[in-house]
């Protein structure tokens, strides 16, 4: 069983860049991003969510989101997704972060939630 | 018995509804929100409805998915999985009835399943919510939608964007309720509906 991340944002740039951050720590993880809209303006398209989720080469994936709409776009995403896809309500940044330093080391599915709890925020 | 013609009739009022009205909705989300729901609706509903002129045969569930997936892909803003989730449940309830009240029920438990929204959470569901009812009961009128939309007006957001504004929010119209008083304004407006 392989573990992989996804980041969805409303900005193209959010997206993208936070993926960086999360490379440093977790080399190993595969790491899809989704940001904006179709034509790249700021909001989230269940399209290109749907395509993070495909790209991602893991079994299992961990979402991760920064506002509202992207939650609903990203369950959208997930009930026609052909794999397991787990979402978080944590600080986006933050949760990424704690979830890549753990799954890069190994650590258990449940363990990883366990130290995302205190950092859900919505 | 709502046939798909008149369907099609209802959701391309709607669209003309919502670009008459595009900037105004926008002006409501502005000083509570991020300023583009008229924008994202507008776009949204234009794909709607190419995606309609593009298959005219379609049967009542296939106008509801079609319009469904068109605002799904194309909205961009939180109304567009709230108004496709309406849509597609819908068209998945039009596969066996094509009873208006109905068909309306299965939107609104939609819109709440995505949004997780309650009455009384200054949204669209405060709206949707007396508006379904209304059409159970055969008094929707254009002062029972005008009273539904205005009833955000006094409410603290509890969902959304508003929500970060908190009691800052009171005396504002929550723009979601005023596109979906021009849904049933235009289910008003479409003769053969109710």
């Amino acid at each position: 069983m392989t573990y992989g991340i996804v980041i969805v944002s409303h900005v193209p740039e959010i997206a993208a860049g936070l993926p960086k951050l999360l490379t440093q720590v977790a080399a190993h993880i595969d790491i899809t991003h989704a940001g904006g809209t179709d034509d790249n303006d700021i909001g989230t398209s269940m399209l290109k969510i749907s395509s993070a989720f495909d790209e991602n080469t893991a079994d299992e994936l961990l979402a991760f989101y920064d506002l509202g709409s992207a939650k609903m776009n990203l369950e959208m995403a997930i009930e026609m997704a052909d794999k397991p896809v787990h979402l978080y309500n944590t600080a986006l940044i933050e949760g990424a972060y704690t979830a890549a330093t753990l799954l890069e080391a190994g650590v258990s599915l449940p363990d990883v939630e366990k130290q995302l709890k205190p950092l859900v925020i919505k | 018995m709502l046939t798909p013609e008149i369907a099609r009739l209802w959701l391309n009022h709607f669209a003309a509804l919502i670009d008459d009205n595009k900037a105004h909705l926008s002006d409501l989300d502005t000083p509570i929100g991020d300023a583009d729901h008229g924008n994202n609706m507008a776009r949204g509903m234009v794909a709607l409805t190419e995606a309609l002129q593009a298959k005219p045969d379609l049967d009542l569930a296939g106008v509801f998915k079609a319009s469904a997936m068109a605002l799904i892909s194309k909205v961009g803003g939180a109304s567009g999985p709230l108004y496709g989730t309406a849509f597609l449940e819908m068209a998945k309830t039009a596969k066996n009835s094509a009873d208006l009240p109905t068909l309306l029920d299965a939107a609104l438990a939609g819109v709440i399943k995505r949004g997780g929204a309650e009455v009384g959470d200054k949204t669209m569901v405060d709206a949707w919510t007396p508006l379904v009812k209304a059409t159970h009961d055969g008094t929707l009128s254009q002062a029972v939608i005008d009273e539904a939309v205005a009833s955000t007006e006094p409410l603290v957001a509890k969902k959304g964007r508003a929500a970060y504004l908190g009691e800052r929010g009171i005396g504002h119209r929550d723009p979601g309720a005023e596109s979906t008083g021009y849904l049933f304004k235009a289910l008003l407006e479409t003769e053969g509906t109710l």
